[in-house]
């Protein structure tokens, strides 16, 4: 009993418990359905690849992921999100295709310009937009929802510039790896899987994350104590850019072509959701990475969820915000004071009547 | 603290729900890949009835010596498919066809279109035609441009306004594409058991909603055609490729058709299945259905690997051209005009419904 409770005070909990609550709608389905009550979770090799549902939310849920760990950085160091990531993947992914395929050029079937540049190009570019989202929240002292208002809605616009306004294929088979199979692996999960081993060694292993938190608890109190507040603002909005041009080539690479209108749509969404649903403050100051993730793979599970059990697509937003509505109520503070009251007065009758 | 998360959730909300509204109607019109090359050679190449409508434009008006002045609000810019129409028009209505047009791209802006209409009656033009971004909302212009009498024609969109207030209208009808679809199946099956997955358009676009209407309709009559499910792909490519990854978890080995509602959610449903080891096309076990005829999914067409691929033809300014010349001619013209829409099948599949197709379709084809 003792266990349970240190367990369910524990910060990552209520994530955890949200992400199985939301798969566990499945289970309940297959059971209703008579289908095998686990095929949910089921994991099979199957035309040589690794196939199953559970599969489909890591590999689906891969950009959502990338793009919180950026996301978390930033609501803590700045308390605003960054809103223009959703444009700034349809950017990257734009400006890498049209390295890739050459202006103009509405599909390729042979490099332009080598692989690696195309790649260095898009990654390039989304750090550029944090660079400058960066620089007006923390020197210019904008607003991070209006400073990055303007990329939000500048982006996708420079991208579809950069691509004549033209879908740009690139039918070159290892322009496809990034958002295929690498082995029996899907590679957008593996991707994932290095940014957020990358991230997690950073913040350990480095005082980069203290940094973090110690601004955006209180930006004066850290410059006073030697922090250069403004720098570690801009960085968070860098590797913020940074996440979103890998996510924007991971996206790309799936369906190899820059679909400037659609990459990244309401993408950013998402990464806010997934802050917030990982039991982070938008407010700023302390994070919680992991947190974040798991917000990232139950939006993801939701959306598979949906799938899976035929949702129909106008119905699918009411049930997605129901899910979303629950999971925040559940996190709430006041709800998590009611618990705990409640938990405490059952205790106390407990021990009277001990 | 809570008012601060609060506040933020319900921006994101609002955010939200804007962002979803817009989409929507961006992606109403379907997307294409390839930017237009000359036009005269579609319009040569597509139906009959548009051929001798330019060559009408090209002589009448050189018989009465008159320019005819016509305005078109267009939509916008926002896919080929439109860059396309827009190039036809400036093809149709030409000065060496005796036109003298003004062409005002409204950028998917409302208010602009109204404006661009009002300053048409300003102007005084011969002719207006509008292809309405939005559906409600024209009664009181359409009025003003009746009390200037001028003749307006309303083209490619439907709008919700009385009859009485415009003279003609002139588009396609994306529930035709559906039943053409419908109706190809039908013939190509010859009674056998259908089992239908359908991947939708963005939920609520005219496109999306007419294709499953036409569609729907023929199924109704199949006793032996199931449709399994039916999921948005939002007529994306990715849309397509997710929900048929989640398609093929379900129904595994149940289906023997997927209905795409464009040719990009089709890619993106070939490259699902290419993963999960399922053939498709003329050689394989799914039959593909896709609508938009783009270049890219005509040559899949033509590599048999989509099996059907119904078009939604850009190429509507002859048609207007031909209403227009009976008009000024006084003579009796139709009040609704269907610009024809075509369907294309693999090579190897013969059809009274579609075209079989042909590297020379191909090559010759404007969009």
């Amino acid at each position: 009993m003792s266990k349970l409770k240190s367990l369910t005070k524990k910060q990552l909990f209520l994530p955890i418990f949200s992400m199985l609550l939301v798969m566990l709608i499945n289970v309940i389905y297959d059971i209703a359905c008579g289908n095998a009550p686990l095929s949910f979770f089921q994991i099979l090799i199957k035309n040589g690849v690794l196939y199953g549902r559970l599969i489909d939310v890591l590999n689906r849920g891969s950009e959502i992921a990338i793009l919180a760990i950026g996301m978390t950085l930033v609501v803590s160091s700045s308390a605003g999100t960054d809103i223009s990531v959703g444009s700034v993947m349809s950017l990257s992914g734009g400006f890498c295709c049209m390295l890739l395929a050459g202006y103009g050029v509405a599909r390729a079937n042979s490099y332009a310009l080598p692989l690696w540049v195309g790649l260095l190009g898009g990654v390039l570019i989304a750090c550029v937009c944090g660079l400058f989202n960066g620089f007006l929240v923390a020197y210019l002292n904008i607003q991070p929802m209006v400073a990055t208002l303007i990329l939000w809605s500048a982006g996708r616009a420079i991208g579809l510039l950069l691509c004549n306004s033209q879908i740009v294929y690139v039918r070159v088979p290892s322009f496809q790896v990034f958002g295929s199979y690498v082995g029996i692996l899907p590679t957008p999960i593996l991707i994932a899987a290095v940014c957020i081993a990358v991230a997690a060694l950073v913040l350990r292993f480095t005082a980069l994350g203290t940094f973090i938190q110690s601004v955006g608890i209180n930006k004066k109190a850290a410059r006073i104590s030697g922090f250069n507040s403004a720098k570690i603002i801009l960085i968070t909005y860098v590797i913020c850019g940074f996440c979103a041009g890998i996510a924007g080539l991971t996206a790309t690479s799936r369906i190899y072509s820059a679909d400037t209108n659609n990459i990244g749509l309401n993408m950013e969404l998402d990464a806010i959701l997934s802050v917030a649903l990982g039991g982070n403050s938008l407010g700023g100051g302390k994070f919680n990475l992991a947190g974040s993730l798991i917000g990232a793979y139950t939006i993801q599970a939701i959306t598979t969820t949906m799938y899976a059990l035929g949702i129909s697509s106008a119905q699918a937003p009411v049930f997605k915000a129901i899910v979303v509505i629950l999971i925040v109520v559940l996190q709430a503070d006041p709800v998590k004071d009611y618990f705990k009251k409640l938990s405490a007065k059952k205790a106390a009758k407990e021990a009277k009547a001990a | 603290m809570l008012r601060k998360k609060l506040a933020v959730l319900l921006a994101t909300a609002m955010v939200a729900a804007s962002i979803v509204g817009c989409g929507g109607a961006d992606q109403a019109a379907a997307p294409a890949e390839e930017a237009p090359a000359a036009a005269d050679d579609a319009a040569a190449d597509d139906a009959a009835p548009a051929e001798d409508a330019a060559d009408d434009a090209a002589e009448a008006p050189a018989a009465s010596g008159d320019v005819i002045t016509v305005g078109y609000a267009q939509v916008g810019h926002e896919s080929d498919w439109r860059t396309a129409n827009t190039q036809n028009y400036q093809d149709v209505f030409s000065a060496e066809n005796g036109y003298e047009l003004s062409l005002i791209d409204c950028d998917n802006d409302n208010a602009v279109q109204l404006e661009a209409v009002r300053n048409f009656i300003t102007q005084q033009l011969d002719y207006i035609v509008i292809a309405p971004i939005e559906t409600a909302g024209w009664d009181t212009v359409l009025q003003e441009a009746q009390d200037a009498g001028i003749p307006v024609i309303i083209a490619d969109r439907e709008i919700d306004a009385d009859a009485s207030l415009y003279d003609a209208w002139v588009g396609t009808n994306t529930k035709n594409e559906g039943v053409t679809a419908g109706n190809w199946l039908a013939e190509y099956l010859d009674g056998k058991e259908a089992n239908i997955l359908i991947i939708e358009g963005s939920v609520g676009a005219s496109a999306a909603l007419g294709r499953s209407e036409g569609f729907d309709e023929v199924a109704a009559q199949h006793s032996e055609w199931k449709i399994l499910d039916h999921q948005s792909g939002d007529f994306t490519q990715d849309g397509g490729q997710e929900v048929m990854e989640s398609f093929i978890k379900s129904y595994e080995g149940q289906f023997n058709v997927v209905v795409c509602h464009n040719d990009n959610e089709a890619y993106g449903a070939m490259d699902a299945m290419d993963a999960a080891g399922i053939t498709y096309g003329v050689d394989g076990d799914v039959i593909i259905i896709s609508f938009d005829a783009t270049h890219d999914g005509l040559q899949y067409t033509l590599d048999g690997k989509i099996n059907c691929n119904v078009e939604c033809n850009p190429i509507q300014a002859a048609v207007v051209a031909e209403v227009i010349q009976k008009m000024q001619n006084g003579e009796s013209f139709e009040a609704t005009t269907l610009v024809n829409d075509e369907a294309f099948v693999a090579p190897g599949i013969e059809s009274q419904y579609a075209t079989t197709m042909t590297e020379e379709i191909l090559a010759g084809r404007a969009y």
